[in-house]
């Protein structure tokens, strides 16, 4: 996550802004130029990820949730799994995964089953997993994300994907285990375990990993939206396991490989793009992929098999004897007679269903006439698109200007400070005075970043001050600018004579080698347009 | 004293004709008259003491409604988590291990002013039926103390061994030529027991031999009968709770699956598990209920309908009672004493008013091949989490987690606990669970459906054998191992595991050899009030001395006098 921190960065290939990492198209330009052969071979990724539910208390038991306590300090005796401990469920969790369940589209189960997942490891204190195999919470259901489509030499083009949903089931986590090499010691700590996940299946809908980090990254959103999930990937509370394959096209899907447990939008899309690359290598050399499980080494980019592959594992289901079958109901079907406090009912939690991101993104597009990628950017962070509507309301700001400063300006302060719009100091009005100046080419467009950076950091001054103490307004005088151009002309008869070359091949009006100088006598602070006004006059009837 | 019943004890206790304290040490010290019975695994003395102590000051202050059970010692089976307490589940793997909690039986208990004054011993993690197999050693049945007491190897002589049958009563042997030859009901089936019944090895085989308790609650049922408790809590998954209640002469009650919470009872098969009650009396197990049934936040299986405590009327009638004579519990190998008592059963209850008739449940043969796959499954599943890391036993061995695994696992359970282990996995795997695991449910469901047919062709309730003999010989129950045992010995209890419903056995005669043979009633779900209704009328009109071993507090009184009759 760290890259996202950093702040907007030009990508240098598709010279579109990004919120999070450059490398990818990188990544992905290597992937297209290094195999020439490449494109014979379709990739298809399906996905599961494991959505820590953000509860109070685990699934099963009353023991706390908190990230980063001390070691073993949330466990209740049924978490260590103490014999004659039982599972008691936790509604609240069955409500989040409800939630989430009709936010993503999903046929919520009348009747859901508890399954018993069977295998020996040190920090799965049971022996067994509590999941919904056979019959979970709800199914169907699917995602619409954006996907930036970038090609080399054109500007990237958003666009609305989908990516379908096979089942959403509620589970247990598990401990945590903590391996000491040199003591030759394995320490457990159980905090983690039995904390509700919610884990969804993916059809196989996507293509490779810029696409898959564009689904997680929406459903992030979406989870963070309703607040069933902090989404945080960093702590563990949003982890993917994605599976690959490759083949060519018009053939059946290649053999998968499962990639687990990766930890942050940027080792999706490494993992995936290795991964896809490396099953292309080996079936092109005339080998064949293996069906095994592999883990994502984030130190070398590589994906490698996980130790006991060789292992055939058989979970053993059988059902959890322990819990009742779970209903859920709606207004018809609830019971007469029945406790509401210890039903389930779904138009009950439909009341908790938020605007989505998705929804969000076409209200605001049809409303201010704004493009997919503005949209897309003003949603992803929690709070700024309710920053933009309060600064355009009625006109009170050009709205041009406003995208502009908070798309590049203001999301560049949130990551600098790793703030979020809620903990930014920025008073709204500030923000305003600044969408003016930029609106009104008043100020300096290099300095506005430099300034929200002050704003945030010495909340109580005022946007005038700092424009005036700095002399960031730009000069607008026109008898100065048209002095300058002349003097530039006059006194350097190189840049006459660059002029007059780019504009012998009748392109029409050329005026860049004389902007660079004339902004430099200017100290870099001539108005813009007018410069490109009275250069284009002065020019015309010279030339 | 140790010989009262709860009802009597508690009258007396309130009245202030007895205290708790002085109740309390009179069953401590009966239970350390007989530690070579092994009837308890852990003895609780301190705690005992305490809670003896508070029952008293309480009772001393006069407000004893709170508290229904005040003063009552009560015994745990070693599978019931105890706070503090050792909890050992008669099993290496928990040989040291003290819970950090209690089980809602025994908080409820306690709650209500009982005294915990041991952790009865049992078959190791309740797989048994002899509560032989035991890291506390093998239970001894008190009634092997009758024979004994009176220097007789053989226990073939009824008339030396024990002097404490009474002639039959009249109204059974009146009707018995009556009714028998109306319903001919055991003829046909009496051909087919087997020779080799318990009852055929009349004799010990030498001095050091003795009676089995059955099981796997053996020490539990041995604790009510010999007066080291009047209570005690057992599990019955199978019959567990039953069947050693029956061989120890004891009221062994099974209640509805979902009344009694499991929070706490270290499972064997959590969907067949219930906690059982084993009292002198059957009006003694419904005080009992009272106190302990109802739903518990911490076992999502207990209902949550409340419960209406069950009231037994000395003078309640058998008037429009139907009770049913399942054709196919005429089990091979059933003893003719068993069939004899069953008999005089049934003719007494019609001679007291009630209807019967016999009933089929047709699947009920394959209900132990059954119960033997989904208790596998579930024993292999429930047994996963012994693996030495949080709690229990760990090997010394440290290589590599797999080898901690299999020493610990190999030290800490008993060949049989592996071998149900090892059973169930098989029947679990992806290959096989259509074929063992999902077929054994199909079948038990249609075992559960033979009952509810029958109940619903009107039938009340059943009334059965619990055991297929009087209690057996360590040497003959030895003979063969414990999982041919167990299935032997559960057949008659067994399939109302599989459905849930509610039984209960009451002691129903004396064998010819002295020793007590219970018979079962099986009632309809949640309809306990009915069943112990009947069960209270039976055990009013039946005719059976409870043990009695004060003469251990006396020594130079002569055991054959006539004792204290508790009833």
């Amino acid at each position: 996550m760290a890259a996202v921190r950093k702040g907007p960065v030009v990508c240098k290939f598709c010279e579109r802004l990004h919120r999070s990492y450059p490398q990818a198209h990188l990544l992905q330009r290597r992937l297209i130029s290094d195999t020439a052969s490449s494109s014979e071979w379709k990739s298809v990724v399906g996905l599961e990820i494991h959505a820590q539910i953000a509860t109070s208390s685990k699934l099963f038991s009353g023991a706390a949730t908190k990230f980063g306590e001390p070691i073993n300090s949330q466990v209740s005796p049924f978490d260590a799994a103490l014999p004659g401990t039982l599972p008691v469920l936790n509604k609240e969790c069955v409500k989040a995964g409800i939630l989430t369940a009709l936010a993503l589209g999903c046929t919520v189960n009348r009747m859901s089953k508890f399954d018993r997942k069977h295998y020996f490891y040190a920090d799965l204190p049971a022996g067994y997993q509590i999941t919904q195999q056979r019959q979970p919470l709800a199914h169907s259901g699917h995602v619409d994300y954006v996907h930036y489509r970038s090609m080399k030499g054109q500007t990237d083009t958003a666009e609305t994907r989908s990516c379908r949903l096979i089942q959403l089931q509620l589970e247990q986590d598990s401990g945590k285990s903590l391996h000491d090499a040199e003591d030759q010691q394995s320490l457990i700590d159980l905090n983690r375990a039995g904390v509700g996940l919610m884990e969804l299946v993916t059809q196989p809908d996507l293509t490779d990993g810029e696409d898959a980090a564009s689904f997680v990254k929406e459903l992030q959103l979406i989870l963070r939206t309703i607040g069933t999930c902090d989404g945080k990937m960093q702590e563990g509370s949003l982890r993917v396991d994605a599976n690959i394959s490759v083949h060519k096209p018009g053939e059946p899907f290649g053999v998968r490989t499962e990639v687990k447990n990766i930890n942050s939008f940027r080792n999706v899309s490494k993992a995936i793009d290795f991964e896809i690359q490396r099953q292309v290598k080996i079936l092109e050399s005339g080998g064949s992929v293996e069906n095994e499980t592999r883990s994502f080494d984030a130190e070398t980019n590589e994906t490698v098999p996980m130790r006991d592959k060789e292992k055939l594992l058989d979970y053993r289901f059988m059902p959890e004897p322990n819990l009742p079958p779970l209903y859920v109901y709606n207004n018809e079907s609830v019971p007469p007679g029945a406790d509401t406090d210890r039903i389930v009912v779904l138009e009950k939690v439909r009341e908790g269903l938020r605007e989505l991101p998705g929804e969000k993104r076409q209200r605001i597009q049809e409303q201010y006439s704004i493009p997919l990628r503005s949209a897309s950017l003003l949603v992803s962070e929690e709070g700024l698109l309710e920053v933009f509507e309060e600064l355009v309301k009625d006109g009170a700001h050009d709205m041009k200007s406003v995208l502009r400063v908070l798309l590049h300006d203001y999301l560049g302060v949130l990551r600098k400070h790793d703030y979020t719009v809620a903990q930014c100091p920025i008073k709204m009005d500030a923000i305003g005075d600044v969408c003016d100046l930029v609106a009104a080419q008043e100020i300096i467009p290099a300095s506005v970043y430099k300034m929200m950076c002050e704003l945030a950091e010495k909340p109580e001054l005022s946007v005038k001050e700092i424009v005036d103490r700095d002399n960031l307004r730009l000069i607008q005088d026109r008898k100065l600018i048209e002095q300058v151009i002349f003097e530039v002309l006059e006194s350097e008869p190189k840049v006459l004579k660059k002029l007059r070359k780019a504009n012998s091949k009748g392109n029409g009006l050329v005026l860049k080698p004389l902007l660079g100088p004339v902004q430099q006598r200017l100290d870099q602070r001539g108005n813009h347009v007018i410069i490109t006004e009275i250069a284009q006059e002065i020019l015309k009837k010279m030339l | 004293m140790t010989s009262l019943t709860v009802k009597e004890a508690l009258s007396r206790l309130r009245d202030g004709r007895l205290n708790p304290q002085e109740l309390c040490k009179q069953c401590l010290r009966r239970a350390r008259k007989l530690t070579h019975l092994n009837i308890f695994i852990t003895q609780t003395e301190e705690a005992a003491h305490k809670h003896a102590e508070a029952s008293a000051y309480r009772l001393s202050k006069g407000n004893n409604t709170a508290h229904p059970l005040e003063g009552i010692p009560v015994a745990f089976k070693d599978n019931f988590c105890t706070r503090g307490i050792r909890t050992t589940c008669a099993s290496h793997m928990l040989s040291n291990y003290r819970p950090p909690y209690s089980a809602t039986m025994v908080q409820r208990m306690q709650n209500s002013g009982a005294v915990l004054v041991g952790k009865a011993n049992m078959d190791e993690f309740a797989m048994g039926s002899g509560s032989i197999d035991s890291i506390a050693g093998p239970v001894k049945n008190p009634w092997t103390l009758l024979f004994q007491n009176t220097r007789q190897r053989s226990i073939a002589n009824r008339q030396s061994a024990c002097c404490r049958q009474n002639a039959p009563k009249d109204a059974a042997s009146t009707s018995e030529e009556l009714v028998v030859g109306r319903r001919g009901m055991h003829t046909a089936a009496t051909e087919d027991i087997q020779l080799e019944s318990a009852s055929h090895r009349l004799a010990f085989v030498d001095d050091s031999d003795w009676l089995v308790t059955g099981g796997s609650s053996g020490g539990s049922a041995a604790a009510v009968a010999s007066g080291a408790a009047l209570v005690a809590f057992g599990s019955d998954t199978g019959g567990s709770t039953r069947n050693p209640a029956s061989y120890c002469g004891v009221v062994g009650f099974k209640p509805t699956y979902g009344l009694l919470s499991r929070h706490g009872l270290i499972p064997l098969v959590n969907s067949m598990d219930v906690p059982g009650i084993l009292t002198k009396t059957v009006e003694d197990s419904a005080i009992v209920l009272n106190t302990v049934a109802g739903h518990d936040v911490y076992d999502s299986t207990t209902v949550t309908d409340p419960f209406h405590p069950v009231q037994l009327d000395d003078k309640f009638s058998l008037d429009g009672i139907h009770i049913g004579i399942p054709k196919e519990y005429h089990a091979p190998g059933t003893s003719p004493d068993v069939l004899e008592a069953w008999r005089r059963a049934a003719d007494l209850l019609e001679a007291g008013g009630a209807k019967v008739t016999e009933v089929s449940l047709p699947h009920t043969q394959h209900s132990i091949t059954c119960y033997h796959v989904l208790c596998c499954c579930e024993v292999a599943s429930n047994m996963a989490r012994y693996d030495g890391i949080e709690f229990g036993h760990r090997a010394k061995v440290g290589e590599s987690t797999e080898e901690l695994y299999a020493a610990t696992r190999h030290e800490g359970f008993n060949e049989v606990v592996r071998g149900r282990i090892l059973a169930g996995n098989f029947f679990l795997l992806r290959k096989n669970y259509e074929r063992f695991f999902l077929k054994a449910q199909q079948v038990r469901r249609l075992i559960s459906d033979d009952f509810r047919h029958v109940f619903a062709s009107g039938v009340d309730m059943l009334l059965t054998p619990t055991t297929l003999s009087d209690a057996p010989t360590h040497s003959w129950f030895t003979e063969h191992d414990n999982r041919t045992r167990s299935e032997q010995q559960d057949v008659f209890t067994q399939p109302v595991n599989m459905a849930g419903i509610p039984a209960i056995t009451v002691p129903a005669a004396l064998s010819p050899r002295g020793l007590p043979i219970g018979l079962q009633f099986i009632g309809q779900n949640f309809d306990e009030q009915k069943l112990l209704s009947v069960a209270h009328w039976f055990e009013l009109n039946r005719d059976f001395l409870p043990l009695s071993l004060d003469f251990l507090d006396n020594p130079r009184r002569p055991q054959c006098e006539p004792l204290d009759q508790p009833l």
